[in-house]
């Protein structure tokens, strides 16, 4: 398979989607020029550069979708959406409800999120949490290249409104990817990325990288943890993760995200209300504090969740050597 | 211009009018009882309403704002099922989900009424751009108000139809009022269409309250827009003669302008040109109001006794 960037992953799944339904179109500021290939390859109908104006790019995505086509719409980064919620909010996410059905809304809005490359709070925000609290919206928050290709063709082929959350610092990250349907990752589905018995560690988007180093660094202490990629936001794969907590009996939450109603405190409210008799521990959420991101590096890295933390407070819930090494006991999931 | 005009459609139009007008006084008779929602209605905006619409055709698709049942009965649709829907009925069009702030139609090629002032420009480019690259005919033709004028969307459609060439007519109904602040406090145009040019978009006004005006300057628009393919931006002048929404008792409102724009009511008017046209005579005007009370008094009974939906379908439709 391919070595790709997660950002050729997103090209690749636009030009087999275009090729494979010639009602996908994609448009944004500056989309006819990022995306050259699809341009010459799709024509000008179908690869859109726009004005810089948020709201009407959204609403003429929701207003296209409603009405036979498929639009991927490309809104750099996630605070820009603050200027289009009315039409992702109040009629991408509503009018199938309040007209009883009438129409459909299948389109995705893609945005860059996540901390990392220092251009501060009016270019860098979390804002997933807005969108999974509003009905009638899917979100995903890819990790790695194959995901991003597969969720976002998944994305283009559902018809309900998707949001499609990239992270910046992610984007040139190379990993594989497959080809055609082959590709294709389900919405709704999370994965598990490294097995373990003693403690999960559920998170998404880069984050999903700071477990993962902080299970190396358990590892080596003798703890197990079980680290599990949301990949989509809402739905929740609520099975995934109460199978893993009934395994573990432990859990902590990871995200990039504002602590306060978001992400981790639905998944700590779900894991209290239907598998609680299976928690050895308190559910710990590790996220930045409640401020907006600053530009400065060292201000920057503070404020994303770091391993360091996730195997603190690990280790604080988790006695330490519970396994021997090599002696945990894995399950399949 | 009325010679140009056949009697049928005088007399058709006139009694669409007063289905409208007498709907949105039902409306206001069943809030009197308590226990009903609250609506925003369009009273005097009837002739724009009408106007527009019977330029329309079946291909053409309509997006529309809160003060919505002129627009919607003008296209078609069945007094009896809007009440239902406005009353949370279960054979409203929406199945009582919309309420009477957000009903649409498909089967009528209505896609929205907007409740968020200038939500409906904001979808309209967007339905421009499905007729065009789906190569399917007609044009799309969205009502907002001098308010939604004001709106940072308006002035973005504008830019993306004109910049993208796209099929919309834009109908702006300057009824005067934006909620409860009067146009002139809230803008320094006289007229909407002035800001169209600034976007190279033709522009007109016309006598909102003249239905014979209000169709000849849509037919206009509408062969601009087949012809060219890009948008147009009408203005029709009205009034809205009753408050902000029902409970609005309109104490904010100069009752001199409000006598002068009384005075200048749509339907008084069209009863008098149909008069001296000759297709109806006072016998034959008050058959027609007999009819259309008829009408909405059936609409009336089918709503009243029309059923509420099941309680299972507070969570269908949320996502397809």
């Amino acid at each position: 398979m391919d070595q790709v960037t997660i950002e050729a992953a997103i090209g690749q799944a636009l030009a087999e989607e275009m090729a494979r339904d010639a009602r996908v179109l994609t448009f944004g500021e500056g989309v006819a020029l990022k995306r050259r290939d699809l341009a010459e390859r799709f024509g000008a109908e179908r690869v859109r550069n726009t004005p810089l104006s948020e709201a009407i790019i959204a609403g003429t995505a929701a207003g296209a979708a409603a009405t036979g086509l498929r639009p991927v719409i490309d809104m750099l980064y996630i605070p820009f959406l603050t200027l289009a919620m009315d039409a992702i909010a109040n009629s991408a996410g509503k009018l199938r409800y309040i007209s009883g059905g009438q129409f459909s809304f299948p389109l995705v809005v893609m945005a860059q999120t996540g901390a990392g490359w220092g251009v501060g709070a009016q270019h860098t925000h979390n804002l997933e949490a807005w969108f999974a609290h509003t009905p009638g919206l899917k979100v995903v928050m890819p990790s790695n290249a194959a995901d991003a290709k597969g969720l976002l063709k998944a994305a283009i082929r559902d018809e309900n409104p998707v949001l499609f959350f990239t992270d910046m610092t992610l984007g040139f990250n190379p990993g594989e990817v497959a080809e055609g349907e082959a590709a294709l990752v389900p919405i709704g589905k999370a994965a598990l990325r490294r097995a373990g018995c003693d403690v999960t560690l559920v998170s998404y988007s880069k984050a999903v990288h700071t477990c993962l180093a902080a299970a190396e660094q358990l590892a080596a202490q003798g703890v197990e943890a079980e680290v599990l990629d949301l990949r989509t936001v809402k739905p929740l794969d609520e099975a995934a993760i109460l199978r893993s907590v009934k395994k573990t009996g432990r859990l902590i939450v990871v995200h990039e995200g504002a602590r306060f109603c978001g992400v981790g405190a639905e998944i700590a409210a779900l894991v209290s209300e239907q598998a609680h008799a299976a928690l050895k521990a308190p559910v710990r959420r590790i996220t930045p504090p409640d401020v907006p991101v600053p530009a400065s590096y060292a201000l920057e890295q503070a404020f994303l969740p770091q391993a360091q933390a996730v195997v603190d407070a690990v280790l604080a819930i988790c006695p330490p050597h519970a396994h021997p090494r090599g002696q945990a006991v894995f399950e399949p999931a | 211009m009325l010679a140009d005009i056949r009697d049928g459609d005088a007399v058709r139009m006139l009694e669409r009018m007063l289905l409208v007008r007498g709907y949105e006084q039902l409306i206001v008779a069943l809030g009197k009882g308590g226990n009903f929602p609250i609506t925003c209605s369009a009273l005097g905006q009837e002739a724009s309403a009408v106007g527009v619409m019977s330029a329309l055709g079946e291909a053409d698709r309509i997006l529309t704002n809160h003060r919505s049942a002129g627009h919607l009965m003008a296209r078609g649709a069945e007094p009896g099922r809007l009440l239902a829907e406005v009353m949370g009925k279960a054979t409203g069009y929406c199945g009582g989900k919309s309420g009477s702030l957000h009903i649409s139609v498909k089967e009528l090629g209505v896609l929205l009424t907007s409740t968020i002032v200038g939500g409906e420009l904001s979808l309209a480019t967007g339905v421009a751009l499905s007729k065009k690259m789906l190569k399917e005919p007609g044009v799309v033709a969205c009502f907002f108000g001098d308010g939604a004028a004001c709106e940072g969307v308006f002035h973005e459609s504008l830019n993306l139809a004109s910049a993208w060439a796209l099929p919309v007519l834009y109908v702006c109904e300057n009824n005067q009022w934006q909620a409860f602040v009067s146009r002139r406090e809230a803008m320094r145009n006289e007229h909407v269409s002035d800001w169209a040019a600034g976007y190279r978009v033709p522009g007109r006004t016309v006598d909102g309250n003249d239905v014979f005006a209000v169709r000849e300057a849509t037919q206009e628009a509408v062969r601009y827009i087949r012809e060219t393919g890009r948008p147009y931006l009408l203005e029709t002048c009205t009034y809205r003669l009753a408050g902000h929404y029902s409970l609005d008792d309109q104490a904010y409102v100069d009752a001199q302008e409000l006598a002068d724009w009384r005075a200048r009511d749509p339907i008084l008017r069209l009863r008098e040109q149909v008069l001296a046209m000759g297709p109806l005579d006072e016998a034959g005007l008050e058959a027609l109001d007999a009819r259309v009370a008829a009408q909405l008094d059936e609409a009336r009974r089918f709503a009243l006794e029309s059923p509420y939906p099941d309680v299972a379908a507070l969570t269908a439709d949320v996502l397809a």
